[in-house]
């Protein structure tokens, strides 16, 4: 009986309680749900020009992260810090395609999947020799985004917003927004679409796989830069950023691995449930349960839409 | 026929010689590293350490006893299964001791130490049970268990606002290392008369504790205590801060007090407190020797700026009492290329005074006195605070509370053995 309470009745009575932390943790839910739906954006985007789960996607936004702080501190300008970095990953999204993806063209997708472990590896390495393994602050306030936090008062309590938080939100769902109507209007965008419909039909009506794919790399390491520098500015620059951009496969699996919206809306549910669960049922089992609750969500998509909110689906004739 | 024995012996005998002529020429002391992965940036610092005193002992004093000490280090990635990969490429080359670098890789150590009868020493880390030499000959926990580091805390928190009917947040990371302190909490809360809340935090929620601390608002404990490593230590600092906790009343242990943990923060972590037993600063003369001989000379990878810092210091002092330990065994066998067998003699013989500290250049630090039976050295802590610039020693040592800790020390020592026959224990009266 007193466990049925625990579960039923008690998280609700400290919802009721204390309302103030329940806007806290639907707050932070969202500011969450928001970057796991910027990183998740980053797989589905490689994922629908080339069919390929791109692991190497959470070390991309490292390097970002690395790579800004360290131009910074050679005495950079900030912006001028951000062109370099956006030039860094152009040259690596060209080096993939002429490297790895233009050899390994029509191989198996699981040999592509390999091939991004394996670039994972080399950029850790690459990464930790030229910019060294001591962690760093991320720049973001030399970047003019705005510190600090405002307080709003509730029910006797009080909800705190970090304005970087706030900036996060802002800037990754506009970053989405710019996206999604990008790959929906524009040519590149169709032509993405077409690439990841069928390669060989996109080849033959003129759209060039390569160009394509370089696009597509380097939008996934704007999306790494983005991610790395607000995921950065919340705890610090470093390796461990990796295992934070891995949040991103229950997103994927709830959302499906070809869709935007689905990304978004992933990113949200897993966001605010784990936060909230956490909170309210988390100590109930001991803690530390939002790691494994993200996988529990999207076990039951899995169970109810195996390709995902807004996957597509694959039909396969026989 | 004769002629391939007569050539195979030569070659065998050959082979015996040059492996005894490298055990004569150097001293091993392999310590397991993590240059890479999450924690590198800690690993790192820790490893250049070691690797710097010892290079120091070698081009000041010519090495140790005559011989040259050879710190060769083995990465692991602060993974336990290349912990004990690393540990086994080490059988049949003669090391002195083994430096896992990690709890998780302690506890896969430990039942290996006997049976290959090289001594195990895991300064502020490990299994705090490994405290009792009687149980555990083969591993030294020097210079205080977590345990005893706990007690340590709990009496400063009592010093400070009394302990009794405080409600207490236990943050922790949710591995071997942060688990360690759990049964004695469970021992200390009805002796003690507070309550505490266990927080874990799962190595993947390192960077992102939002929640975590979102439990801590809901339950306004009195005090928060933290067992972190690496990137969980800033992160909780800064959402503490978020949380508007008071930082005053936040406390980490030794492995959360590092220039690491804080210096980026600079003054928004100002007032955050952590135990420690290793001082900063770079005034001390085995810094400088260090700083002079290495440093300068360009035969580290260490960056200039970080001889000094908490944890490299950490580091130094462990590298100290490596050495004090085969300086020890020289003294027992009265020879220079002492064996694994020896310097666990060795360990147990160290006499890290206050007058040996100073005389060492490590003035002001924890000492470190071993015996048969006591392999942690019931060593005390101080608390240090951070100023917004650099961390501040706020209180003089304090020792941890022997007569609760060590029972159940012995408690934790027999539990351990009693599923294990044949475990080999020593006898010290």
């Amino acid at each position: 009986m007193e466990i049925l309470h625990m579960i039923f009745i008690a998280p609700f009575l400290d919802m009721v309680a204390l309302p103030d932390l329940f806007f806290q943790g639907l707050w932070d839910g969202f500011v969450g749900g928001t970057l796991y739906a910027l990183l998740a954006l980053g797989f589905v985007l490689i994922f629908k020009a080339s069919g390929v789960f791109n692991f190497s996607q959470p070390i991309l936004m490292v390097l970002a992260a690395l790579a800004l702080v360290s131009f910074y501190e050679m005495g950079i300008n900030p912006w001028i810090s951000v062109a370099l970095v956006l030039l860094l990953m152009y040259a690596l999204a060209y080096g993939v395609e002429r490297v790895i993806l233009r050899n390994l063209v029509n191989q198996d997708g699981n040999i592509l999947f390999m091939s991004t472990i394996g670039l994972t590896f080399v950029i850790i390495g690459a990464a930790q020799w030229i910019f060294g393994g001591v962690p760093r602050s991320m720049i973001h306030a030399e970047l003019g985004f705005p510190v600090g936090s405002s307080e709003w008062p509730m029910f006797g309590g009080a909800v705190y917003f970090e304005h970087i938080d706030i900036s996060a939100v802002v800037l990754a769902s506009s970053l989405i927004a710019i996206l999604a109507v990008f790959f929906s209007k524009t040519k590149i965008g169709r032509g993405l679409r077409a690439v990841a419909d069928d390669h060989q039909a996109a080849l033959s009506v003129g759209i060039s796989l390569n160009q394509i794919w370089v696009i597509v790399w380097f939008v996934a390491g704007i999306v790494a830069l983005v991610g790395g520098l607000f995921w950065g500015a919340r705890s610090d620059v470093s390796f461990a950023l990796q295992i934070i951009g891995l949040k991103a496969l229950p997103v994927l699996i709830i959302g499906g691995f070809t869709s935007v919206p689905g990304a978004i809306i992933g990113g949200l549910i897993i966001g605010l449930g784990e936060k909230i669960f956490e909170i309210y049922w988390g100590p109930m089992m001991g803690g530390s349960v939002e790691g494994w609750f993200a996988y529990v969500i999207a076990l039951v998509f899995l169970l109810f839409k195996p390709q995902g909110l807004f996957g597509e689906k694959i039909i396969e004739r026989v | 026929m004769k002629k391939h024995i007569i050539g195979a012996a030569v070659a065998l005998g050959t082979l015996i010689s040059t492996v005894s002529m490298s055990f004569a020429e150097e001293l091993l002391v392999p310590h397991l590293t993590y240059r890479v992965g999450p924690f590198a940036a800690n690993g790192t610092m820790g490893a250049n350490a070691i690797t710097d005193y010892f290079t120091m002992l070698n081009e000041r004093d010519g090495g140790i006893g005559g011989l040259k000490v050879n710190p060769e280090e083995c990465e692991t990635g602060y993974n336990a299964q290349k912990g004990v990969e690393c540990y086994e490429s080490y059988r049949g080359k003669n090391p002195l001791m083994h430096i896992p670098n990690s709890t998780g890789i302690t506890l896969q150590l430990l039942q290996k130490a006997p049976e290959d009868e090289v001594p195990i020493f895991t300064m502020g880390y490990g299994l705090s049970a490994a405290a009792k030499g009687e149980t555990f000959p083969w591993a030294f926990n020097y210079p205080a268990s977590y345990w005893s580091q706990m007690t340590s805390i709990l009496s400063y928190i009592d010093s400070e606002t009394g302990l009794k009917g405080k409600k207490i947040a236990f943050l922790y990371l949710d591995g071997g290392y942060g688990r360690e302190p759990l049964p004695l909490l469970d021992k200390l809360e009805p002796k003690m008369g507070f309550e505490t809340v266990r927080i874990p935090v799962a190595f993947a929620d390192s960077q992102n504790q939002g929640s975590q601390w979102l439990t801590i608002r809901k339950e306004k404990p009195d005090w928060v205590i933290m067992w972190g490593w690496g990137v969980m230590n800033i992160t909780a600092v800064k959402e503490a801060a978020k949380t508007r906790f008071p930082l005053d009343r936040f406390i980490g242990n030794w492995w959360s007090g590092g220039h690491v943990d804080v210096e980026a923060l600079g003054m928004k972590a100002k007032g955050y407190k952590a135990s420690n037993f290793t001082p900063a600063g770079r005034d001390f003369p085995v810094v400088q020797d260090v700083i002079k001989h290495v440093v300068s000379k360009g035969l580290t990878k260490t960056e200039p700026d970080m001889p000094g810092k908490v944890l490299y210091n950490r580091s130094l002092f462990m590298a100290v009492v490596m050495a004090e330990a085969i300086i020890e065994a020289q003294k027992l066998t009265g020879k220079a290329n002492v064996t694994g067998a020896d310097v666990r003699k060795g360990f147990e013989m160290i006499k890290l005074d206050e007058a040996r500290l100073k005389e060492l250049g490590f003035e002001g630090f924890t000492p470190v006195i071993g015996s048969c039976a006591d392999h942690e050295g019931q060593g005390s802590i101080f608390v240090q605070q951070w100023n917004g610039k650099d961390w501040e020693k706020i209180t003089d040592f304090i020792p941890p509370m022997t007569d609760i800790v060590q029972p159940l020390l012995t408690e934790a020592a027999d539990a351990y053995k009693s599923d294990k026959p044949g475990w080999k224990t020593q006898n010290c009266s």
